[in-house]
């Protein structure tokens, strides 16, 4: 184990977790994220070496795929962010990429990422303030591109209505935490 | 505590909550259920405001938001907001409102002084009066202007509340809660579809609050809060009280302000004020009914003169009166309404006058049938109106309010929108909604020109039915309660001819029907310039009780009909918006997202000084003790890079991955120069041309694998260049086989340089990696591991002309990495530097950044033309070779010293020969970059001449004619630090 | 304005950045004997159609795609939508 000591999105040595009002917001940390991008006409040979070391089917377009370890939503035309456990998955980009060899493009997007998970019997409430998504008619397990407070984000339901994933650029994670927090406020304070 | 005076019995008032209030200091009592002008009338006060050009006393003229007149400033300090309509403003317990534009008092206002010289300040007077001297117009006419203008004040201190913006999605937006809204909200709701049902009002059910009739066997207003109490119920319907709906958008997107806490003295903790939705409808039926439109008279806007519908409302929904006698002046039967229902409450009627010579008679009262008011008496507030019968005699009669009713005109404000154009009904003498309506919008009931009440229930059940089959959503309309189903019955009268004084049309903004004659005898006569003439309609209620009166004037002026005078267009908001709403959480430090480097705790440890750079905010430079300007932070951060080695935070640079079997094949399609031939294990600089030949951005781009490249950008061009490649890839060379994506946030990059940047970094590199000169020579890179095991990317370049490397780490460990960094340094004096060092190091290197690819520079003027490639096809090669790109004496960039060491180079200055007149015509380049170089010990810069590769040894002048400054420097290589780049390959 | 997306389905307007008339896809070819003035073409002479308008908008907030959208100028109203990649190949366009 090599001598650098990490921090979180937020700049810190613990993971920052409040409860405001019915909900609870979490900074996950604990997630390996790569890419994985099909090279062109690869269709068959990719779908079957995916399909051999994932143990899911890549979904489709605003579809996420839940499975263990490896879990997988949709962010472009053939093109998927694998996720696992970060404590068992260090090097999921490369171990991912052995696995495809020439048929996938993968790129190693951990740190690109910060996560923040809501949950809680107002979640619907939060995200109505803060991003243009349908959340009331948002079915379990589909994830979709959106922007929180100028900020691109992924946001990825979990349980249908109470409880949600959002993941945001690294770098934005102070602001994005900032507008979660108050729109949780804002709700709480009914 | 003044006495509710003119408080009558019943109503949806609570009689037995009072809640105190104050207007200008003076204490009174309303009721629960009040707004500030339902109670104030119901104390005896009609006198509210002054009017905005000649200060005339003004009392209330309507009961909703149309209102013109009683325009009040509510609360205080950071919340003091002004031009709140007393006609929606909610009473609570502590209300403080002030009286505006007026000084000393509402009832003594010394402005009104303007009245007496109304002759001179007619429609037009600012254009004619201030058009000369000319040089007054700054100092003096507009100070002065300035100062008279505007209605309300604010306080200057920041507003304490919080806005909140939010999404709604429907299948089906009804806007407005009166009899057809609710029937159109009842219909789809029963039927399962998503429903928002937003109403301005507090209370909802719209008109069935005000009138006096019933639906089927129960109370309008008891009909409507049972609907609401049934919509209630309904899971998929989503009601929103105190919300306007103030724009119609394209594709059924609406804009909706909600007032959460108006209706308090302030918000609660962590409470919005307001939430500024954007709701995203299937489908839309606007209900919002119709404002009734007033008769001009001469001296009609005397306090206690109204809409005959507001005084309904106030005697039948908040039972107060404006006067305990009353009379009322219509051209229809609905003025009839206004007089039965005021007398069924107790209120003294003194006469109904009638323009029609056919009017009805009524009981209880005496109706001039074919009469008009000619005038009117009374200095703070109205006494008698003066009446000529249809017989020719003029009579006074004592009234201390009259009711106005000229007919209803169909709000179709939404309508107009997207640019859709009001059609005119002759059988209503009103504008009704016209083609094209906005796309999934229809309109019922009264705004659609259904007037009565059962022509409003029906068809907002018919238009739900209607738009939910379009979805696919089965509904029926169900039964029809009984209901009020009156032929509208009426002739147009819009102003009396008889009389004397001036006959106001838009009391907000003082425009009489003088000034409409006078803006037709001046030829402005179309309507939109009539708008802005007399700026009719141009005040804080855009003309809703006055445009049409002004479009009759002109009408009758140019012998046209109203239609063929036109009408004016409705623009967004639909009722005025605080800036605040629209704002949002998006104020102050949170104006904009910030990004964060991993750096940033250890710089911000440091006491770094930062700068924001885009988003991002990037240490600038780190002062030490007792260092008291920021030159000598700089100067040191660059001596000891340049002496021993210095650290910076360069994760801001963009970094795109881009990977396929024909990565390589890609970028030398999107680079100016190749990228084929570049080995595995190497970066190569690389230039982006424009299509037009024009240099966009530069940076590296580093070859991982044969199929693997991870390409740099400028941190501001990130994201354009990433669109730009993403263009290449999909629309210009889609069989290519090549994947991008962003990897800026993943990768905390340090640029370590200096002498000693290869000791340091052999300190924390772990010992199997080579990084010895001959095995990471100048431009590798590689993957390695550092600390004893973190994987790292390591790439030797160099933004500073040292020997230098550019380290990357997972950005979690980026903190951790500039620590380890520093502590390893330690014995080399490492130095952290900002981004002013940054920028000394490359301007004395001679590398440029976005001053000299500035958008207007080719690759020959930057002395990169040998990078434009000619055997290959890439984005800008072709029109780069264009002639006037091509001129033998294009610009080129050069260095500028100097030739007296203590005077400065200031970037922006022009560049002109030593001898010769300074001007365009003899320009020969300008300075995009300067910096007091500590190396040299002078300011330098670059800059681009014309010619200037040929003219090294030059002495020319660097002019500021702004700032009269003139400075000889001479022409010196771009390169001031090791031009034969021997550092770099050390 | 609301984009209907070909695989995402209706999305706002306000998650696309705006390029400009589809006629961008159709790049001239560099070795050809007049491409100075056919790129100067490609470049600087587009139509300003009042009416149906094909052009480029990329889903920046969204999944990356470039889609080629056909819009009316004078009404917004937006007829078609297509992923620019395909059109891209289906006008000939490869590697």
């Amino acid at each position: 184990m090599h001598k650098l000591k990490a921090i979180t999105a937020l700049g810190a040595s613990d993971l920052k977790v409040s409860t405001i009002g019915d909900m609870t917001l979490t900074e996950v940390t604990d997630r390996a994220l790569a890419s994985l991008s099909m090279r062109l006409g690869q269709d068959a040979e990719f779908a079957k070496r995916a399909k051999d070391i994932l143990g899911i089917e890549l979904p489709l377009p605003g579809v996420a795929e839940v499975g263990s370890p490896y879990s997988a939503f949709w962010i472009g035309p053939d093109s998927w962010m694998i996720d696992a456990s970060y404590t068992s998955h260090q090097t999921l980009a490369a171990d991912l990429k052995s696995a495809m060899q020439d048929t996938t493009s993968v790129v190693e997007q951990t740190d690109g990422w910060c996560r923040f998970d809501v949950t809680g019997a107002s979640a619907c409430d939060l995200f109505e303030r803060l991003c243009n998504v349908d959340i009331r008619t948002m079915q379990a397990q589909t994830a979709t591109r959106c922007a929180i407070h100028h900020i691109g984000c992924y946001l990825w339901c979990i349980e249908a209505g109470t409880r949600f994933a959002v993941l945001g650029p690294r770098s934005s994670a102070g602001s994005l935490y900032h507008a979660m927090e108050e729109a949780a406020q804002s709700i709480a304070a009914r | 505590m003044s006495r509710q005076i003119n408080r009558l019995k019943g109503g949806l008032v609570d009689h037995g909550q009072n809640l105190n209030f104050t207007f200008d200091g003076k204490s009174y009592q309303g009721l629960a259920g009040d707004t500030l002008a339902s109670a104030l009338l119901a104390n005896g006060v009609r006198l509210m405001g002054r009017s905005f050009k000649y200060h005339r006393p003004r009392g209330v003229l309507t009961a909703g938001s149309e209102e013109p007149n009683a325009l009040v400033e509510l609360r205080q300090g950071g919340r003091q907001e002004p031009n709140t309509r007393a006609t929606v403003a909610e009473l609570y317990e502590g209300l403080e409102a002030q009286s505006q534009n007026r000084w000393p008092s509402l009832q003594r206002d010394v402005m009104a002084v303007n009245d007496l010289f109304s002759n001179f300040l007619t429609a037009g007077f600012y254009y004619k009066t201030f058009m000369w001297p000319k040089a007054f117009w700054e100092k003096l006419y507009e100070p002065i202007i300035r100062r008279a203008a505007g209605l309300g004040s604010v306080s200057g201190e920041d507003d304490p509340d919080v806005y909140d913006k939010g999404f709604l999605h429907c299948d089906l937006l009804v806007i407005g809660a009166g009899p057809a809204g609710l029937s159109a909200a009842l219909t789809a709701g029963r039927a399962g579809a998503r429903v928002i049902l937003a109403d301005e009002d507090f209370a909802l059910g719209g008109r069935l609050n005000s009138e006096s009739f019933a639906i089927s066997d129960m109370a309008g207003s008891a009909w409507a809060a049972q609907t609401v109490a049934e919509l209630t119920s309904m899971d998929n319907v989503r009601l929103l009280p105190r919300t306007t709906v103030v724009g119609a958008f394209d594709h059924g997107i609406y804009g909706a302000v909600e007032r959460i806490a108006d209706h308090k003295p302030q918000p609660g903790t962590a409470e919005p004020r307001q939430i500024f939705w954007r709701i995203y409808s299937k489908r839309a039926v606007l209900c919002a009914g119709a404002t009734e439109r007033p008769i001009a008279f001469p001296n009609n806007d005397r306090p206690g003169i109204m809409m005959a519908g507001a005084v309904r409302s106030y005697a039948n929904r908040w039972a107060a009166t404006p006067h305990e006698r009353v009379a009322v002046f219509t051209n229809n039967d609905d003025g009839h309404r206004t007089a039965t229902d005021l007398m069924a409450k107790g209120v003294q009627v003194a006469a109904v006058i009638d323009t029609r010579a056919d009017a009805p008679a009524i009981d209880g009262t005496e109706c001039f049938a074919g009469a008009q008011v000619i005038d009117s008496k009374g200095r703070l507030g109205l006494e008698t109106v003066t009446i000529r019968t249809a017989q020719g005699f003029t009579s006074d009669i004592i009234c201390g309010a009259l009711a106005l009713s000229g007919g209803w005109n169909p709000n179709v404000h939404l309508t107009c929108h997207q640019r859709g154009r009001p059609q005119w009904s002759e059988a209503l003498a009103a504008f009704v909604p016209g083609e094209p309506l906005p796309i999934g919008l229809s309109v019922a009931g009264a705004a659609a020109g259904a007037l009565s009440t059962h022509g409003a229930m029906e068809t907002g059940a018919a238009r739900a039915v209607e738009a939910l089959a379009d979805l696919g959503i089965q509904a029926t309309p169900g039964d029809l309660p009984q209901a009020e189903d009156a032929p509208v019955n009426l002739q147009p009268f819009w102003y009396v001819k008889d009389g004397k004084g001036r006959a106001w049309i838009d009391q907000q903004n003082d425009v009489t029907v003088k000034d409409v004659k006078l803006a037709h005898q001046e030829n402005f006569v179309s309507v939109e310039h009539l708008k802005r003439y007399t700026t009719l309609g141009m005040a804080t209620d855009q003309g809703k009780t006055s445009n049409m009166g002004g479009l009759a004037v002109m009408a009758e002026m140019t012998g046209k009909s109203i239609p063929e005078t036109g009408t004016t267009i409705f623009r967004p908001p639909y009722t005025p918006v605080a800036m605040g709403t629209l704002a949002g959480r998006a104020v102050g430090k949170q104006f904009h997202p910030t990004r964060k480097t991993p750096s940033h705790k250890w710089a911000t440890e440091q006491g770094a000084v930062f700068t924001e750079v885009g988003d991002w905010l990037r240490a600038q430079w780190y002062p030490q003790k007792g260092e008291t300007h920021w030159r000598q932070s700089v100067d040191r951060e660059v001596l000891a890079t340049r002496n021993s080695v210095g650290v910076c935070d360069v994760t801001t640079l963009g970094k795109i991955d881009v990977q396929g079997a024909d990565a390589a094949e890609f970028l030398n399609k999107i680079y100016s120069n190749g990228f084929a031939k570049l080995p595995v294990g190497k970066v190569r600089y690389g230039l982006m041309l424009r299509e037009d030949g024009i240099a966009y951005d530069d940076g590296t781009a580093a070859r991982f694998a044969e199929d693997h490249f991870v390409v740099t950008t400028t941190t501001a061009n990130a994201v354009l260049v990433y669109r730009q490649m993403e263009f290449a890839r999909q629309c210009l060379w889609p069989d290519l086989d090549v994947q991008l994506i962003s990897t800026t946030e993943a990768w905390a990059q340090y640029a370590v340089a200096g002498p000693n940047s290869r000791k340091l970094l052999q300190k924390i590199v772990d010992a199997e990696f080579d990084i010895s000169n001959d095995a990471f020579p100048f431009m590798a890179c590689g993957e390695i591991t550092v600390c004893g095991g973190c994987r790292a990317r390591l790439f030797r370049i160099s933004f500073s002309g040292e020997l230098a490397y550019e380290i990357a780490v997972p950005t979690r460990y980026g903190d951790a990495l500039i620590r380890a960094l520093m502590e390893a340094g330690e014995e080399f004096d490492a130095t952290p530097y900002g981004t002013e060092a940054l920028g000394v190091m490359r301007i004395e290197k001679g590398h440029a950044t976005g001053n000299e690819i500035n958008g207007t520079t080719t690759a020959l003027n930057l002395g990169l033309g040998r990078m434009v490639s000619k055997k290959k096809d890439c984005i800008g090669n072709t029109l780069s070779e264009r002639d006037g790109l091509n001129e033998p004496d294009a610009l080129r960039l050069v260095g500028l010293k100097p030739v007296n060491a203590t005077q400065p180079v200031t970037a922006g200055g022009h560049l002109m020969n030593k001898d010769g007149p300074v001007d365009a015509a003899h320009d020969q380049g300008y300075v995009t970059s300067a910096a007091y170089s500590p190396n040299l010990g002078s300011s330098i810069g670059l800059g681009f001449l014309k010619n200037g590769a040929d003219r090294i040894g030059e002495v020319i002048r660097l002019v500021n004619p702004l700032e009269g400054s003139e400075t000889e420097v001479e022409v010196v290589s771009a390169h001031f630090v090791d031009p034969e780049g021997e550092r770099l390959r050390a | 304005m609301i984009i209907n997306h070909p695989l995402l389905g209706p999305r706002d307007a306000q998650e696309f950045t705006y390029l400009g008339d589809a006629a961008m896809i159709d790049r001239p070819d560099w070795q050809a004997e007049n491409a100075a003035e056919a790129f100067h073409d490609y470049l600087y002479l587009r139509d300003n159609p009042a009416g149906e308008h094909r052009e480029l908008w990329f889903h920046e907030q969204g999944d990356r795609s470039w889609l080629v959208v056909t819009r009316n100028t004078l009404t917004h109203e937006i007829t078609n939508v297509e992923l620019a990649r395909d059109v891209a190949r289906a006008q000939g366009r490869g590697r």
